[in-house]
């Protein structure tokens, strides 16, 4: 008696107990609305992938900056309470993983000039994130860029000119490469 | 005899004596008079004799350390775990919070905690560690605790669903090789992972040391990434966005890279390299002559511990020290061993190796290779404390 209750059982859980491995999709989840990818697809690709239409200029990033940012980061990016923003080093200097003092800055360090425009629109003003225009945080970028000596004073940028700029320390990026030994890194 | 309706001591005493046929009244039977304590409660508290907190630092107070002298094995306690926040701990309603995953897949989804409830749970042990762990080493003077070199590392176990079984659910386009986390807090803090680490054991955990996720660890969500470095396990998390390469945020660009001596700047360190630390006898411990246990903790990103071993001369001679098990993955270990001092000057270190072979680096080797100042990120280098012919223990910067 015992035999075709274990079979029957057997035939039971191949539909209703499924093994890790060989799993199909469980169909958990529900199919995300355009609205809510809209809404949080923000992030900027260092292609410039994600960057909206619109365009600012260096004169608008100026007024703003000193509104809305100078009172952290100092006057023109330097000598604030928090991140050194502008500075650059002489071509061909690179002191710091050595030297002590030195700041790393958007001009010195950052290798990407996309990373700008996605940080500040993502995280700053410190205290109220999300307040700035895609319009301001491009004149913001264009500001922040010249003041690293990246863009002349009458530059205007948006969604096509902004992933072109090269960053001075771009080139020195290197992915990690530690793994392939187990001696000291 | 109706039943007490409070559980009042004196009335206690009287349904006792009666019970039992005893007169207490104006006797003073024993000098050994015990007082009952409070009865169970809905949650539980310490002792309001144990004072180990978090040290919260920071212009705005946006991190706090561990106390590691404080702790006995290998699993931090939720309230004592170390924080590092960039805009705040957000108050998510689990209600309303979900995960939303699209880009280059088939199916862009959102989940919702209760689907996330539904699917398999996966639970392991693994180590968090900022990679600014140790960042002021080289700054601090010889009065230097534990929790102020090496606060920025704690460990639970986690329980949630693996990030791969959600991606089964949403498929993968095939040039899929990066994808994005991102957390709900003020900031929408990012951080890119290659694709082939994401399925590799990366949890979306709802628990934390078999309760929910504390809301400074990210509640009701976090990515667990094994191994890696603290920041890239995004708390608050609400989104994965799946792309074809990483997204550069300033997390991994301006923050947490290394520049080398060479003039390169090692990026994507994720790994956190072997460490340890020797948490007592340490400072400001006042040591008696005699037997000892020297103990602390060791832990590697790449995998199990192999060894620990404790030199007390300064590392000239190295003695194996025990490690309790479990010895697991990613994750930290207890050691000890047993010392006698004999009431002169010496200088306890501890050093660890994986099971890749890896060996932690002294200070000056690390130095010698990646330069003082880039080790404030990822420093995995040895600690040493001297204990002074009083018994006074203190930090030894080796730098
Ligand atoms: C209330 C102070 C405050 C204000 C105002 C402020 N910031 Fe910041 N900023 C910070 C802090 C603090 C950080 C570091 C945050 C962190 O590490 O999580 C920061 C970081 C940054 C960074 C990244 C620096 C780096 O090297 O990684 C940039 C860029 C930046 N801010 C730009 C701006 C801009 C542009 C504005 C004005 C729109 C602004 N900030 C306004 C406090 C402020």
């Amino acid at each position: 008696m015992k035999a075709p209750v274990t079979v029957l059982l057997m035939c039971l859980s191949v539909q209703l107990i499924a093994q890790p491995r060989d799993m199909a999709p469980l169909d958990v989840g529900k199919p995300a609305s355009q609205d809510l990818i809209h809404r949080w697809n923000t992030a900027i690709q260092p292609d410039g992938r994600g960057l909206p239409p619109g365009q600012g200029c260096v004169s608008e990033g100026k007024r703003l900056y000193a509104k809305q940012c100078a009172a952290c980061h100092g006057e023109e990016g330097k000598g604030g309470v928090y991140d050194v923003l502008v500075g650059r080093l002489p071509e061909g200097s690179f002191p710091f993983a050595t030297e002590a003092g030195h700041k790393k800055t958007i001009g010195n360090y950052w290798p990407w000039p996309t990373t700008l425009f996605d940080y500040i629109r993502r995280a700053m003003p410190f205290l109220t994130p999300g307040t700035l225009s895609d319009a301001q945080t491009y004149s913001l970028c264009a500001y922040l860029l010249h003041l690293n000596d990246l863009l002349p004073e009458n530059a205007c940028l948006d969604a096509d000119k902004l992933p072109k700029i090269v960053m001075p320390a771009q080139h020195r990026f290197v992915p990690d490469n530690r793994l392939q030994t187990s001696s000291v890194r | 005899m109706p039943q007490p309706s409070a559980f009042s001591r004196r009335r206690f005493l009287q349904l006792s004596a009666l019970s039992s046929g005893v007169i207490l009244a104006g006797q003073n039977t024993t000098a050994d008079i015990r007082e009952l304590g409070p009865w169970a409660s809905p949650y539980g508290k310490r002792s309001r004799h144990e004072t180990a907190v978090r040290d919260a630092t920071g212009i705005v107070m946006q991190e706090s350390e561990t106390p590691q002298q404080a702790l006995s094995g290998t699993i931090t306690p939720s309230a004592l775990h170390y924080e590092r926040h960039h805009a705040g701990i957000p108050d998510i309603n689990p209600d309303t919070h979900q995960l939303l995953i699209h880009g280059m897949v088939e199916r862009p989804l959102t989940f919702s905690m209760a689907d996330l409830y539904r699917m398999p749970q996966t639970c392991r042990t693994y180590f968090l560690e900022c990679a600014g762990n140790g960042e002021h080493s080289f700054e601090v003077g010889e009065k230097t605790s534990p929790q102020k070199l090496c606060g920025l590392f704690s460990q639970s176990e986690w329980c949630g669903v693996a990030l791969g079984s959600l991606l089964r659910e949403t498929g993968l386009k095939p040039r899929a090789s990066w994808l994005l986390a991102e957390g709900a807090d003020a900031c929408l803090l990012t951080r890119s992972i290659p694709v082939e680490q994401a399925l590799d054991n990366v949890i979306v955990a709802y628990a934390q040391n078999g309760e929910a996720v504390r809301p400074a660890q990210g509640y009701p969500l976090r990515l667990i990434v094994p191994g890696c470095e603290g920041n890239m396990n995004v708390k608050w998390l609400r989104r994965i966005e799946v792309s074809d390469q990483p997204f550069m945020t300033r997390e991994e660009t301006s923050k947490y890279s290394d520049p080398l001596r060479n003039g390169t700047v090692r990026q994507f360190s994720f790994v956190m390299d072997a460490k340890s630390i020797i948490t007592r006898p340490t400072y400001p411990m006042q040591l008696e002559k005699g037997w000892h246990e020297i103990r602390g903790v060791a832990w590697s990103g790449r995998g199990k511990v192999k060894s620990v071993e404790v030199s007390d001369d300064g590392g000239k001679s190295w003695h194996s020290a025990d490690i309790q098990p479990p010895i697991l993955n990613k994750s930290s270990v207890r050691f000890g061993l047993l010392w006698n001092w004999d009431g002169t000057e010496r200088i306890l270190t501890s050093r660890a190796t994986d099971d890749t072979g890896y060996v932690q680096p002294s200070v000056k080797e690390l130095i010698a290779i990646r330069g003082k100042q880039s080790l404030r990120y990822h420093n995995n280098t040895m600690i040493s404390w001297r204990v002074q012919p009083d018994g006074l223990v203190t930090y030894l910067r080796t730098d």
